[in-house]
Formats: structure tokens, C-alpha cells, sequence
């Protein structure tokens, strides 16, 4: 930029924003491993060299390619039915991504909602709102959505509604929070006074302002969801088999483990490896969006 | 502070009202009738169906059943289980010391690793030693550790044979056990070899058990750190004079520890989680395992009760970090 130039306006949203996050070299690296499981998830197909169900009869547990007895033509190996991993794994990618936003948007969307209601309207209805919240989280979590997908039968559309509920009534006390802080703010009462509706208050002049930790929560939640689904898959309660789900994959592979480190070992390195970058983009875009922790 | 823990208990009954409803509704939201479901594959006779309604009373109407429910669980009776006909609380509280020698073991490890972790690498923010901590917690916060667990197996029992792969104490130690911690039985029993195999087949649940855990409190310790290390009485203390040393183990430290006690305390549900996912993999015969054979093997009252006493000690540990909070931070006593 020219030095002698006087730009003295303020620099656009989305460019403080990136100023701040991309400060964090751990959270473009988290960015970066996201999209490239973006991509292989969405060019699975392209991508992987064979079908994840395809069962290669004659290559039984072969071991990967760099091992004595493994070949080039399944690089990662191949499971106990003949199904070669890497192609799994490429294919599991599709699974997590499914399953991080379909709990996440469940539960964004239902405890945003109850958050703003009890937020908003105090009184009974926020303690009645409250006091379920309370009853969820008396259960440890994975507890729960285990007995609710025995109760609702073992299978991954059901382990994302149980995952999903389990998770919400952390935005709806986030929520809860920041509405009661922001209402009681001029711009919120000057809107009122100019006649606003309850909805218009809640959903356009509130909710935007509240936005920022409810991104840090989701980027964590979705983690969070990749991680309890594969645990459901593990104790067999969410996708069934042979559905290339990577917790799925490791109950299988459970007991190859003193004969076959390769099934067991690459699927938990895949639920390692997308959850980490998860985090990693949650923790950078808390410091970015925090404003408490904005350097001044 | 009689009113300030009074208070909490107060918010503590409807929740805990709640929880039994759900527990109590969880069997009536299956699908077929209770009876049928006792039957299993086998079936049962119509006048059967009808005298065994009537026993376990399901013929009245819900909300005397409720009541009912409710009048037994004062009096101690959470039902029977279908498969061991034992009755569902004697069975939980036989297997619950097992689980809570593991638990207390990953939350000593936790602690001893992960306070002094989180403290050093607060101090040295920046350093070298701060990277690796946070680095190492970030990666043992995302760990699946139902993954991590069969990993340590394949490691340290089938590479090195170090440990044994499941179980509490090798078969061929009897004894009596009077405390059901097997530590400690072990170590009474005065047989040889009996302690030692105890602590082996301890460890690698332990460490399992114990990496989200070390995690979070490592994180936790040292946020909490820089917070206060940035306060104005710090300045103070350092102005003064004081050692780096005082200043942070006793003026910063004693304020830091505060929101972390917290933090221990939210542990306990992550603990129980991580459990049961602990127990499956080395077959250890705690609560968290019964509860994942109870589901599996469709044995709703025992599901149930587990259920409601699971959710009961969560919420009274809750209440007791949330009196210990208010003890050691009188902010917090006053303003209620």
C-alpha cells in the first residue's frame, strides 16, 4: 500500500475478521485440513480407487502397501472381508461431514430458538425452558444418546437426533445469555420504542449481535458430533455395518487388533485428524470473535 | 452459607423430579407393552399377559404408576432385572466401586499432570513448553478415545506384553473384597503378586480414562493463570518484591484455581462418558459396562435404574463442586 495514502476508514467486517483468525496459524491449518476433507468427501467417488463395500475375495487383511505382503493396489491394506480401507476411509469422510451438520444444524436451530424464547421472555416460561436444560445435562451425554437410540433403534439417523439433543441445551443457555445481556442495550430499546414486533426484536435486531459465540460453539459442537457418532458406531448403536462409517469401521476391527494393526489403526486416525481440525478452526475463531480477548 | 446451599438444593428437586420422569417414561415409550417386552421372543398367553399386567401394575392408570415409582424409589426398590432377577440397585452399587476406583485414578492422573502443565506453560506463555502443552492438549482433547484405548492395547499388551489386556486382577487371585476397591483389597488380602497385579491391570484404563480429562484441566489451568496473572495485585505483589515463585504459587494460584475447581466438577459427567466406552474395551466390570449389556440385552428395568442412579450421582457431585466453590470463593456466597 502507498505510504503517503491517508486511509483512515475503518477496514470491512470480514477483513478484521480474517485479520484476527489467520493470526492463529493453527486455526488456517485447522481451515485448511476442513476444506481438504471438504473435497475428498465431495469427490469421493473420483477419488477413491475402489467401491467402499467392494469385497476383494482373494486379498484378505492385506497389509499396507509399504509392509511385506502388501501391494500398491490397496495402499492402506485391506480389512477382514476383503474391502480395501483407504477407499473406506475416503468414503467415511462423507459420514462425518453428514453427521457434523445435520446435529449441528438440529440443534443450532432448535436451541437458538428456545434460547431466544427464554431469553426473551422470561418469567415461567425461561424456567420451565432452564429447568429441561438442566434435566439433559444431569445425564452424562453419551449416556444418554445411547438410550435413546436403543429406545429409537441402532442406526445413524437416529444416533444424529440423539447426538443433536444432547448437544442443544449448550446453545440454548448460550443463547439464553447473550439475549439477556443485549436486551436491556439502547439499540434493542430504541428499536422497540420505533415499534418493533417481539419477533422482529428476537430473530433481526438480537440474534445477530449474539452470533459470534454461537459460531464458536457450532465449529466446537461439530466436532463434538463427529466424535459421539463415531462412539455410537463403536458400541454398534450407530451406522450399521457395512456402511464405511469410521466408528462403525473400528468396532469391526476390533478384534483384529493383535493381528491386523492396520484395520484399527487408520479409521481412528481419520476421526483424529477431522475432529482435531475442528477444533483447531473453534479455538482461532474464539480468539477472533471474542472480544474480550481482542488484542486492542 | 446454610441459605446459599440451601438454595442450590431447592434447584436441585424439580431437575431431579424431571430426571425420573424421563427415566420413568423411557420403558412406556417403547413401542409393544411392558409385558410383552419381558416375554421377549418367546411370547406369552393372553391369561398370563393379563395376570402379570396386574402384579406389576401396569393396568392403572400412568400417573399411579408414576407415584408408585416414585413411593418405591424412596423406599430404595428400582425393580428387578429380567435376566439376573437380582434386584436392579444391589447389582449397580456391587459394580459401582469398580467404576469409581477407575474414575478417581484418571482424575488423580489428570490432576498431578495437568494443574502443574497448565501452570507452567501460563507463566512461560509463548515458550517452547507452553506449544507442547497446548499442542499436546488440543490433540488429547480431540482423541477418540474408545480408539486410543485398543491402540494401548495393541501397544503395551500385544507388542511388549507388558500389561494384561482386560480384567481387574489376573484369575488366579481369590479373595474377599470388603471395600470392592481392588487396590485396596489386593493390598488386604496379603497375597503375593495380588497388588501388583492390580495396579497392571489398572493402568492402561486409566490412561484411557484419564486424556480428555488431563486435557481439559490443562487448558483450563493455564487460562486461568493468564487471567489472573494480568490482575492488579499481582502487579502489587510483584512491586513488593516478591519471587516469581511466591507470586505464583501463592498470590496467582490461589485465584486460579477457583474457576478450575469448576472444571473439575464438569469432569465428572465427560469421567462417566468415558466410562463406559473404558469398560467395554478392557472389559472391566464397572457400571458403564452393565449398563451397555443391559441395552443390548433389552433389560429395561435394569436400563432404567442405571439411568436414574447415573444421573442422581451426577447431580449430587454437581452440587457438592458448586458448595465447595462457594467456600472457596466468598464472591460468590454473598451475591446470592
Amino acid at each position: 500500500m502507498d505510504t503517503t495514502s491517508t486511509n483512515t476508514a475503518p477496514p470491512s467486517p470480514l477483513r478484521e475478521f480474517w485479520g484476527y483468525f489467520s493470526q492463529s496459524r493453527g486455526a488456517v491449518a485447522g481451515l485448511y485440513l476442513i476444506v481438504s476433507i471438504i473435497l475428498v468427501a465431495v469427490f469421493a467417488d473420483f477419488i477413491a480407487p475402489y467401491s467402499p463395500i467392494e469385497q476383494h475375495r482373494e486379498n484378505l487383511l492385506q497389509p499396507p502397501a509399504w509392509q511385506d505382503g502388501g501391494s500398491w493396489s490397496f495402499i492402506l491394506g485391506t480389512d477382514a472381508v476383503g474391502r480395501d480401507i483407504l477407499s473406506r476411509l475416503i468414503h467415511g469422510a462423507r459420514f462425518s461431514l453428514f453427521i457434523g451438520c445435520v446435529v449441528v444444524f438440529l440443534s443450532l436451530v432448535f436451541g437458538v430458538s428456545l434460547g431466544l424464547v427464554a431469553g426473551f421472555l422470561r418469567g415461567p416460561v425461561e424456567t420451565v425452558i432452564m429447568r429441561l436444560m438442566d434435566i439433559i445435562l444431569a445425564f452424562p451425554s453419551l449416556l444418554l444418546a445411547l438410550v435413546m437410540v436403543a429406545l429409537l433403534g441402532p442406526g445413524l439417523i437416529n444416533a444424529m437426533i440423539a447426538i443433536a439433543l444432547v448437544l442443544q441445551p449448550h446453545f440454548v443457555r448460550l443463547t439464553r445469555a447473550q439475549v439477556i445481556n443485549e436486551r436491556s442495550k439502547d439499540y434493542v430499546i430504541s428499536s422497540r420504542v420505533a415499534g418493533a414486533g417481539t419477533l422482529r426484536l428476537m430473530f433481526i435486531t438480537i440474534l445477530p449481535n449474539c452470533m459470534a459465540p454461537l459460531i464458536v460453539q457450532s465449529t466446537l459442537s461439530f466436532s463434538t458430533a463427529i466424535l459421539d457418532a463415531a462412539a455410537l458406531g463403536f458400541l454398534g448403536m450407530g451406522a450399521q455395518p457395512p456402511t464405511p462409517e469410521w466408528g462403525t469401521m473400528l468396532a469391526e476391527a476390533r478384534e483384529f487388533i493383535l493381528s491386523a494393526w492396520w484395520v484399527v489403526s487408520f479409521p481412528g486416525i481419520a476421526i483424529l485428524i477431522t475432529v482435531l481440525s475442528f477444533n483447531l478452526m473453534g479455538d482461532g475463531l474464539r480468539d477472533a470473535l471474542d472480544p474480550k480477548l481482542k488484542r486492542s | 452459607m446454610f441459605r446459599f446451599i440451601l438454595a442450590k438444593l431447592a434447584l436441585l428437586i424439580p431437575t431431579f423430579l424431571g430426571v425420573t420422569i424421563i427415566a420413568f417414561g423411557f420403558i412406556r415409550l417403547i413401542p409393544g407393552d411392558p409385558i410383552e417386552l419381558l416375554a421377549g421372543e418367546r411370547g406369552v398367553d393372553p391369561a398370563r399377559h393379563q395376570e402379570l399386567m396386574i402384579q406389576f401394575g401396569y393396568d392403572l392408570p400412568i400417573w399411579q404408576q408414576y407415584l408408585k415409582f416414585l413411593g418405591n424409589l424412596l423406599s430404595g426398590d428400582l425393580g428387578t432385572s429380567i435376566i439376573t432377577k437380582q434386584s436392579v440397585v444391589s447389582e449397580f452399587f456391587t459394580l459401582f466401586p469398580a467404576t469409581v476406583e477407575l474414575s478417581l485414578c484418571a482424575i488423580l492422573v489428570a490432576l498431578t499432570l495437568g494443574l502443574p502443565a497448565g501452570i507452567i506453560a501460563g507463566v512461560k506463555r509463548g515458550s517452547m513448553f507452553d506449544h507442547v502443552v497446548m499442542g499436546g492438549a488440543l490433540v488429547g482433547y480431540s482423541m477418540p478415545i474408545f480408539w486410543s484405548g485398543l491402540l494401548l492395547i495393541m501397544l503395551f499388551s500385544g507388542v511388549l506384553g507388558w500389561t494384561p489386556v482386560s480384567g481387574r486382577i489376573s484369575a488366579m487371585f481369590y479373595f474377599e473384597s470388603p471395600t470392592g476397591f481392588m487396590l485396596i483389597d489386593s493390598w488386604l488380602s496379603g497375597e503375593k503378586g495380588a497388588f501388583k497385579s492390580a495396579v497392571q491391570h489398572l493402568i492402561l484404563p486409566t490412561v484411557m480414562l484419564s486424556t480428555i480429562p488431563l486435557a481439559v484441566i490443562a487448558r483450563q489451568t493455564r487460562s486461568a493463570i493468564l487471567e489472573v496473572l494480568s490482575e492488579d495485585y499481582i502487579r502489587t505483589a510483584r512491586a513488593k518484591g516478591l519471587t516469581p515463585w511466591r507470586v505464583v504459587g501463592v498470590h496467582a494460584l490461589r485465584n486460579a484455581l477457583i474457576p478450575v475447581v469448576t472444571t473439575i466438577g464438569l469432569q465428572i459427567g465427560v469421567l462417566l462418558a468415558g466410562a463406559i466406552l473404558t469398560e467395554i474395551i478392557f472389559s472391566w466390570p464397572g457400571i458403564g459396562k452393565w449398563m451397555i449389556h443391559s441395552i443390548s440385552r433389552r433389560d429395561y428395568p435394569a436400563v432404567q435404574g442405571g439411568l436414574l442412579l447415573i444421573a442422581a450421582i451426577v447431580m449430587v457431585v454437581n452440587l457438592l463442586v458448586d458448595i465447595l466453590y462457594g467456600l472457596i470463593n466468598p464472591r460468590i456466597r454473598h451475591t446470592e
